[in-house]
């Protein structure tokens, strides 16, 4: 048992931190502090920061441009990331489709993309979801018919997140309607441009534009852009979720929440004293702290048994339930911090006018936000029906 | 970073885990923890001599442990057989001991039973309102007050006394059969003894004992929590086994959703309480203790009652026996939320900090 970090990890921790300091641009970080959506020129220019680094594919090996960290590594660069309040790497080209790529595309298919995605050439977004296929995605129901070098779409995606600054969607489609539900799927790539694509934005709970729907009338996409073998989808997408599960837990996001709840109770007064005094409020800080701090150990204790087996187990959906949970419950803490300062409608005062903090105008709006979390990339309920079957074989 | 055992940490667990399958199930368990003196002597001393005393003190205290990860290791073995022996009050004493600069070979080889004495019926966890006073008496010290609920009291040789003297909290040392020790069974298995004192001789070994009062009460709870992990993990096992194996409207109870998810809410729960008990272990002895040890104890304590309430409920009415085993270790989770401080008093050490 030791919970240190190696020198070479410590080392790394200190070249991080070193680099966001240096580096991040002052307009980026508040942007992220201020808490709103952020602009596309914000995101491609942070990718674009990283990518000179060689620290922009974080989960890719060096063959393919990626920086071929450890688990351990890719956690300190996440958690430093979070402490410098550097934006989001926005995932689905980066985390998703480009190790997908590696392990199931052509090598045509890698020459081609990857270097695109390092670049910010193409923006990806995700296909999956569909009015009637949320959590059992496998009944999608986005046909995909042969007709001589080209698939041809016909359906209907949606959730899909920031597909607006997008040129390039994964799909998963039906190519065999006959089969059982899982064997009959394929992963094929899309340029949005393509005639017959409609994308429309879904306004969400708190007012902001994240996620779009996709109809398909009539697309014909060239065959060869078949990712893996026809009907092979659901492997992939298997693997995919994998991937999308490294950083589910979230710590670093919500140690900077907890700082934000712990500098705002400090700030705001209640009865003529500040918040963080009243040991009711202070009480349910605390609780949730110590619910994070033994988060930050069962995420270590994971990633050791991820670095030690190759691949992270089935008990990372732990992380998922718990530690969205955990995000939760700040960002509740910080939204009620606030009173009824926290209602305004973001952007609707001007800063001399509004009730709130700075940075806190969005409280409420982060609050409602992220209630997403618990919801998407597997429902926490679907992760308890993963560790039923999983850990508890039952 | 590593998150195994070491190699003799691994030995030791594993021979007090066999041990206590083998030579201490629970029919032997539950007769000696639930009748007096509540424990049993041939048990506690086969486990000194397969060295559990000793792994819970460091080498230059004649150990060859003392370190947070030995004294879970030792614990969560035990919590595992819900063993009843009054290894705490050792670990305690030893501690102690040690910060008066005492020799303790008969507490490390088991001769003598310690308990430790802090707690009153008006100031169970802190020291603030300790109300048994000190006097000096010829050469050595008198002491009156009452102790309430000490733990392990009603088998122990040695009684260590929290007690004011001069304004400060001093710890002395009393025989057990100098003072007035009123044993008695516990709900949970186990026993304590009610201790009054009156005018009794004792030792003074600590003058200004709020250090070491402090450190033995983080050690103490690091122990408490690898205990609640140990039990935590065979109570799961044991519900999990009931939802497969028990049939209600022709199928296995186990394949009703509404119990899966609470299955795993149980089990979610365990890992962050394994989680924050191997931090507190990682952080005893050094400047943080008391904070992480606290973090631990509030969120063990939550824990270990969902886990047992969630147990008994899952189980039915059969866990509601006292036949059965997990209604033991329901038992014992929920009860070691009062030792060394609960969840509240601990959440607000937490806010304090």
């Amino acid at each position: 048992m030791d919970l240190s970090f190696t020198p070479e990890e410590q080392a790394f921790r200190e070249e991080v931190r070193t680099f966001f300091a240096e580096n991040l641009p002052k307009e980026m970080s508040d942007a992220v502090r201020a808490g709103g959506e952020l602009t596309k020129d914000i995101m491609d220019r942070y990718h674009a920061l990283l990518n000179a680094k060689g620290w922009l594919a974080s989960t890719w090996p060096e063959e393919f441009g990626g920086p071929g960290w450890s688990p351990v590594q890719r956690h300190i660069f996440e958690e430093e990331a979070c402490r410098a309040y550097a934006p989001r790497i926005v995932p689905f080209g980066l985390a998703m489709l480009g190790p997908v790529l590696q392990k199931f595309g052509t090598k045509a298919q890698q020459d081609h993309y990857l270097p695109r995605i390092l670049s910010g050439e193409d923006w990806w977004c995700q296909g999956y979801s569909e009015p009637g296929a949320g959590s059992d995605l496998a009944s999608l129901k986005t046909r995909a018919v042969r007709d001589g070098d080209h698939y041809v779409i016909n359906g209907q995606k949606t959730w899909t997140t920031l597909g607006q600054h997008a040129n390039w969607i994964f799909c998963l489609v039906r190519t065999d309607p006959d089969v059982k539900q899982q064997e009959g799927i394929s992963f094929l790539l899309v340029d949005l441009a393509t005639p017959g694509i409609e994308m429309r934005p879904i306004k969400l709970i708190e007012g902001g534009h994240e996620v779009n729907e996709v109809f398909f009338t009539d697309v014909r996409v060239p065959a060869e852009n078949l990712v893996g073998k026809e009907n092979q989808g659901w492997t992939i997408a298997k693997f995919l979720l994998t991937h999308e599960r490294t950083n589910i837990a979230g710590v670093g996001f919500s140690m900077q929440s907890l700082e934000e709840v712990k500098a705002l109770a400090r700030k705001v007064m209640r009865n003529g004293r500040p918040l963080i005094e009243d040991p009711l409020f202070a009480a349910r800080v605390a609780q949730v702290e110590i619910d994070l701090e033994a988060m930050k150990l069962t995420n270590l204790r994971m990633l050791y048994k991820a670095q030690k087996q190759g691949a992270p187990g089935p008990e990372t959906s732990i992380l998922k339930i718990k530690g969205t949970v955990i995000g939760q419950e700040l960002k509740d803490l910080a939204r009620r911090a606030l009173g009824p300062s926290a209602a305004p409608f973001p952007g609707m005062l001007s800063a001399n006018l509004d009730p709130a903090p700075e940075d806190a105008a969005h409280n409420a709006a982060r609050y409602f936000n992220n209630r997403k979390t618990s919801i998407f990339g597997g429902s926490n309920e679907i992760q308890r029906n993963i560790l039923t079957k999983t850990m508890l074989e039952l | 970073m590593d998150f195994d055992l070491t190699e003799d940490r691994q030995m030791l667990s594993d021979s007090l885990t066999r041990y206590l399958r083998e030579k201490y199930p629970f029919e032997a368990r539950n007769k000696a923890a639930y009748e007096a003196p509540y424990h049993s002597q041939a048990h506690w001393e086969a486990l000194s001599e397969l060295g559990t005393l000793y792994a819970l003190a460091p080498e230059e205290a004649g150990g060859f442990g003392g370190s947070g990860f030995d004294i879970s290791v030792v614990f969560e073995a035990m919590g595992g057989a819900l063993c009843p022996e009054p290894v705490l009050g050792a670990l305690m004493a030893s501690r102690l001991l040690s910060a008066a600069g005492v020799d303790q070979d008969a507490l490390l080889s088991g001769a003598e039973k310690y308990a430790v004495a802090t707690g009153e019926i008006d100031a169970w966890y802190g020291l603030d309102a300790i109300g048994t006073q000190a006097k000096p008496a010829g050469d050595g010290y008198t002491l009156s007050g009452r102790k309430s609920v000490v733990y392990g009291g009603q088998a122990a040789d040695q009684l260590l006394v929290a007690a004011e003297l001069d304004g400060k909290v001093a710890l002395f040392q009393v025989a057990a059969d100098a003072a007035s020790v009123n044993g008695y069974g516990m709900i949970d298995g186990g026993g304590a003894a009610e201790v009054i004192l009156e005018d009794t001789p004792a030792t003074l070994l600590l003058a200004d004992a709020a250090e070491a009062l402090a450190d033995a009460a983080n050690a103490g709870i690091v122990a408490l929590c690898a205990e609640a992990v140990g039990a935590m993990d065979v109570l799961q096992q044991m519900t999990v086994e009931y939802l497969r194996t028990r049939k209600q409207f022709g199928v296995a109870i186990g394949k009703f959703q509404a119990l899966q998810h609470r299955a795993v809410d149980m089990l979610t729960e365990i890992e962050q309480a394994r989680s924050i008990t191997i931090k507190a272990a990682a952080e005893l002895g050094g400047p943080e203790a008391a904070r992480y040890a606290s973090m631990a104890k509030n969120l063990i304590g939550r824990a270990g009652r969902l886990v047992a309430e969630e147990a008994i409920q899952m189980h039915g009415g059969i866990a509601m026996t006292w036949e059965y085993p997990g209604s033991h270790y329901a038992k014992r989770l929920v009860m070691i939320d009062a030792q060394l401080g609960d969840t509240d008093y601990h959440l607000s050490r937490v806010m304090a900090a």
